[in-house]
Parts: structure tokens; sequence; C-alpha cells
């Protein structure tokens, strides 16, 4: 073991080629193959009907989205709900459509909000799920909506002045992050998840 | 013993305490707030309608408090008085220590009210506000200087004993670690790519800083305590080349079925499951030096702590090794068997460390012994206790969890079956908070018992 040691600045040295081909192989690499996949989340060109009531402006609108995504982040929502679909654990029966690298290779996803953990479901497939109203009501008050949730209630996105509280601008960026998560599938984006011209495929929750 | 006191001098205690004492405060703020967040999980919350203490960002001032209060300041406090010893050179300036000392500590400090007042950042392991980020890296890089090149460099004439190797590969690979995993998938790349860097820093922050240094610590502690060599220095080597080679490698294993490439994927995996051969040298190695004298175990708490964290850490290996194949990821991925998981890591193995290694520090550094004993006896079963329901706990919830989600039972009933698990898992936290709460009180009576014996000499 002593002629071991003799090495020793050889070893120092393999200990850092180490740590740096490991970064160069399995994070730079494919971070740069997947840098180079095509955007496939369309571009916002309009503001849904459904968000009409809130914003007049485009620009407004999608200013609001990376509000509401900047919320998610601050209030640490990604702690609990992850952002991808796995091609395993009949996932997409539950949520959708399986994700792919293309739909993430955008400025709304950087920094990427994957999650590790699922104290409550997935919410890359959100979009038109349920309606701006059952968001609100979901986030002034979880219980409201589901008795047994365990999500915090996130009332001072609410002014509660009034009766019923009404969204302030905080809630409604963030409902409005929440109604694009995966807007762009097919049967979503033509309607710009309108309510009622929407046909979902019937999820094993509803039934 | 002898030896080791004329050395004395190389060490600045004052510093080496002020970093104990700092971290075992974080400690119990570490253990406060994952209790307190655990409340929101069975509807006991208490500031429901506060902002500044919503369960999210708690959390993070929790998993952030792990890493960056508790355990980063503890393991440059232990280093700062193990490097020297074993190189017999000082660090660098000990004015440059406090210096490193009061401002990682005001960032720590800086990132918690940051943390809670909206500003967390959305990278696992990496929520400290965005702003802080480049300071953090400074002050990482003002440690590494000091230890490196003060001690480590100075000593070189002399070959190293293994702790000092692990603690040298730690100090190497820390700073590149952190700016790795802070400003690449923050700015640089989006989705998918920047997945793949945050999967190699979650990985990386535990398995090139923690586990070093942590393995390090038992190394020292072990011939020092059980007053006989290590069982075998060739095979510490071989466990240390293991871990530079195969952890690096890790990475992507926390976004299986994610994304990111399968490749990247796969070699992952394959590079996890190498982990086998760390594992079982260090572990083997703990094992055999302390069955040359099994009683000296029973009797030296510092040695029952290590005894405990290295059985927590041969669970926690041969788990991950484990559940890091992809059919059992399908499983347990997003549930709290992962939770389960990262406590027996970072708490039932390198916090059960440095409570060995702090308990051996108390004599040194207040020149008494320890208050009392029956307090650190309560302190290891409390601790060893909560752990194990934790664990068993959350681990038993990640399978009902991962089984019902694959059989597509509604989400809320998945919840409602989990509520049972998670109130253990907050009496576990009570158990554990008991436990530190009886540390700290231990470590300020030592402190003012020592000055009352000082003040007793003077008078005499």
């Amino acid at each position: 073991m002593k002629n071991l040691e003799k090495f020793s600045t050889i070893f120092l040295f393999a200990g850092l080629i180490s740590f740096l081909v490991a970064f160069t192989v399995l994070g730079i690499w494919p971070a740069f193959m997947t840098d180079e996949i095509k955007n496939t989340a369309p571009e916002v060109t309009e503001i849904p009907e459904s968000f009409k009531e809130y914003f007049d402006d485009l620009d407004d609108y999608k200013a609001a989205i990376f509000e509401g995504r900047d919320i998610y982040i601050k209030e640490a929502c990604w702690h609990c709900h992850s952002q991808y679909v796995r091609p395993v654990g009949r996932e997409h029966e539950r949520y959708g459509l399986v994700s792919t690298p293309g739909e993430y290779q955008n400025d709304l996803n950087l920094p990427h909000l994957f999650g590790t953990r699922r104290v409550g479901p997935d919410l890359s497939r959100e979009a038109g799920k349920r309606s701006n109203d059952w968001h609100f009501a979901h986030l002034y008050n979880p219980k409201s909506t589901e008795p047994e949730s365990v999500m915090p209630a996130y009332s001072w996105y609410f002014d509660e002045s009034v009766t019923p509280p009404k969204p302030k601008r905080g809630a409604v960026a963030l409902v409005a992050y929440l109604q694009q998560l995966g807007a762009w599938q097919e049967g979503i984006l033509k309607n710009q998840y309108d309510m009622n011209s929407i046909t979902m495929p019937p999820s094993p929750e509803d039934q | 013993m002898q030896a080791q006191t004329n050395d004395d001098h190389l060490v600045s205690l004052p510093l080496v305490r002020a970093h104990i004492f700092i971290s075992v405060a974080y400690a119990l703020l570490v253990v406060l707030a994952g209790l307190t967040y655990s409340l929101q999980f069975i509807d006991l919350y208490p500031f429901p309608k506060f902002e500044f203490l919503s369960p999210g960002r708690v959390r993070m001032v929790h998993t952030q408090s792990v890493a960056y209060a508790w355990l980063a300041n503890v393991f440059f406090g232990i280093m700062l008085y193990m490097v020297p010893k074993l190189t017999k050179k000082s660090i660098l300036s000990e004015k440059f220590g406090w210096f490193c000392f009061w401002v990682y500590n005001a960032l720590v400090v800086g990132a918690v009210v940051l943390i809670l007042g909206g500003f967390g950042q959305a990278l696992e392991w990496g929520e400290t506000p965005k702003i802080l980020d480049p300071f953090i890296a400074v002050a990482v890089v003002c440690w590494v200087v000091n230890i490196l090149v003060g001690s480590i460099w100075r000593g070189r004439k002399e070959p190293y004993y293994v702790s000092v190797w692990y603690v040298l590969a730690a100090l190497l690979w820390t700073p590149l670690v952190y700016v790795m995993g802070n400003f690449l998938p923050e700015y640089v790349f989006p989705g998918t790519g920047g997945a793949t860097i945050t999967s190699m820093y979650i990985h990386d922050l535990v398995g090139l800083f923690v586990t070093p240094v942590g393995i390090a610590m038992a190394y020292y502690l072990l011939p020092v305590l059980m007053k006989k060599p290590l069982y075998s220095h060739a095979l510490s080597l071989i466990g240390f080349w293991g871990l530079a080679f195969f952890y690096p490698m890790n990475s992507a294993h926390h976004f299986l079925w994610s994304p990111i490439p399968m490749w990247t994927q796969y070699a992952s995996v394959v590079a996890s499951v190498g982990v086998h051969v760390v594992v079982y040298t260090v572990v083997f190695n703990i094992f055999a030096t302390m069955a040359q004298d099994w009683s000296k175990v029973y009797e030296n708490i510092s040695l029952r702590f290590l005894f405990v964290g290295a059985l927590s850490y041969l669970v926690t290996c041969i788990q991950c090794a484990i559940h890091v194949t992809l059919s059992v990821q399908e499983i347990i991925h997003f549930t709290d068997w992962v939770v389960g998981h990262a406590h027996l890591v970072l708490f039932g193995t390198f916090s059960f460390w440095a409570f060995a290694f702090i308990y051996y520090l108390i004599p040194k550094l207040f020149g008494t012994k320890v208050f009392s004993k029956s307090m650190a006896e309560w302190h290891f079963w409390l601790s060893t206790l909560g752990i194990v329901i934790m664990d068993i706990d959350l681990m038993a919830a990640g399978l009902v969890q991962g089984h019902m989600w694959k059989g597509l039972s509604p989400f809320i009933e998945t919840v409602m079956a989990s509520k049972p698990y998670w109130w253990i898992r907050t009496f576990s936290g009570v158990v554990i908070l008991t436990g530190e709460v009886i540390f700290l009180i231990n470590l300020v009576m030592t402190y003012f018992s020592n000055k009352e014996k000082k003040s007793q000499k003077v008078t005499a």
C-alpha cells in the first residue's frame, strides 16, 4: 500500500478527471443533445376565451403566465406536484400523453420544474381539465373542492374584503400558468381550453 | 494520547467550538421546520393563513438547512479540527477562518429569511435564493482554500491518512458541484437538459461532499476511540477510489423514466449499482475494526453513534442499489419511500456520525466531561428510535402509494390511505425533536459547567 501512495498526485488528478468525465458524458452531453431538440410547445398567440375577463392585452397575458410560474416556484408547488408523465405505471391513463423532451424546450421551463415527489397529482397535463373557477376555489381553500386534500390554502392571493373573495393578480397569473400546462395537446390548443368545447377522454378519476 | 495533546496548538478550538454550537442550534431549526411541515399532512398545521410560514416555504427551509446550515457547518467545523491533526499543519489563517464562518452563517440566515419571504429557487437542494448563490460559492471556496492550502498542501511531505484523502477529494469537488448545480439549470439549460444537470447535482451534493467527509470522520474516530488500528488500510483506499469513480456517474438516477435520454439513465443505474463496492468496503472496515473489542462500543457513546450510523449506511445503500433499478423505480418513484431514504442517509448516517464526533470533541472543546451522561443516552436512544420508526413507516407508505397509483385508484384515495403513515411520521419527528432539544441543553450546560469550574479556580 505504501507503493500506492507514492502515486498520490496521479490519483488526485484521477479523482478530478473522473468527476469531469462524468460531468461531460452524463451531464453536459445529454444536456446539449436535448438542447438541440425543437420546442414542441407552440407560442401563445391569443388570449383564451376563459381568460378574456382578466386580460385585454396579449402581452399582459403572456407576462402573467411567467408571473404564475414564479409564484409556482416561490410557493414551492413543485415540491409536491411533478411535471412529467412517465411511460410506466399506467401514468398515461391517469394523466395523459407521456412526456417528451421537446415540450420542455422553452423559457417557461428554465429552470425545469420536473419535481421528484407527488403528494398531489402530476400537473403537466393540467390545461383544460378543470375550470378557472374550480382552480380559484381550490387555491383559496383546497378542502372546498376536495375535503380530504392536504394542500395548503393560498388565501393571500385573494382579496378577502369582499364576499366571495376575489382573486388578486397573483391567483389569476397562477391559474393562467396552470391552464397552459400541456395546452398544446391536440384538441386543447385548438379550443384554447374553452371548457365548453373540450372533449377530453374521461379520466379514471372521474369514473 | 500524549502525542495528541501536544499538537493541540495546531487547531483553533474557539473556531471549531463556534461551528459546533451554531450547527447544533441549526439542527434544532431543521427538525422544527420538518416537524412543522409534517403537520400539514395531518391537518394540524399551526399557521394556515400566515403567508411567510406557508408549508411550502417551510419545507424549503427544512431541506436547505439540513444541507447548508447543519451539515456544512458541522462538517467544516470537524474538518478544521481533524485535518490539522492529521497533517500536522495548521489551517492557512485563523482570522480568515472566522471571516469565512461569519460570512457563511450570515448567508445561511439570509437564505432562510429570503426563502420565507418568497425568493426560493426551483432547484432541489439548491433552493437558496438566486441572489445569494454566487456569494455562497465564494464562501465555500474560502473555506476550501483555508484547509486545502493551509493544512493539506503544506503537509504533503508525509503520506496522508485515508481521512485526508477523502477530505481532499471532497474539498476539490464541492465548489465544482455547487457551481454546476446552481447555475447551469437556472440560466443555461431549460427543461430536460437542466433536469440532467440537477439530477447530477442532487446526487453529487450528497455523494461528493457529505459522503466523503462523513466517511473521513468515521475513519478518524475509529482508531482513536478503539485504540486499535483500522482493520484494513488497503480496503479503505479501494473504497475511496470506488467512490471517486462510481459516485459522479450516478447522476440521472433521480429522474428515471423521465424525458432524459435513456442511455444516460441506463449508465446511471449501472454506476449506482457499482456503489456497492464503496459501501461494503467502508461498512466492513468499520465493523471489523469494532469487532476487535465490542465492549468499547457498548461503553462509548461516540462509538455507538458511529455503529448505528454505519448500520444505517449499509441499509440505505442496499436500499439505493435496489430501488435505483428501473422496474422498482416504476413503483417507488414520487412516493414517500424516497423521503424515508433521504432521512436515513442524512439523519441516520451522516448526522449520527457528526453526533459521534461532537461527543468525542466535547472534552477537548470545553475542557470538561459532558454535563450529563444520561442526557447523552437519551439523545442517542431517541434519535435511533425516531429514525427507525420514520424510515420503516415511510418505506411502507411509499409502497402503498406506488401500488395504489399503478392500480389507478382515484388520487385522493391514495392520499387518504397515506394519512395513518403521516401521523406516525409526525410522531417520529416529535421523538427526534425531543432528542435534539436534550442534546442542545446538554451542550449548553457543559459549556456553563466548565465556566463555573474556571471561575471557582480563580476564586480559590
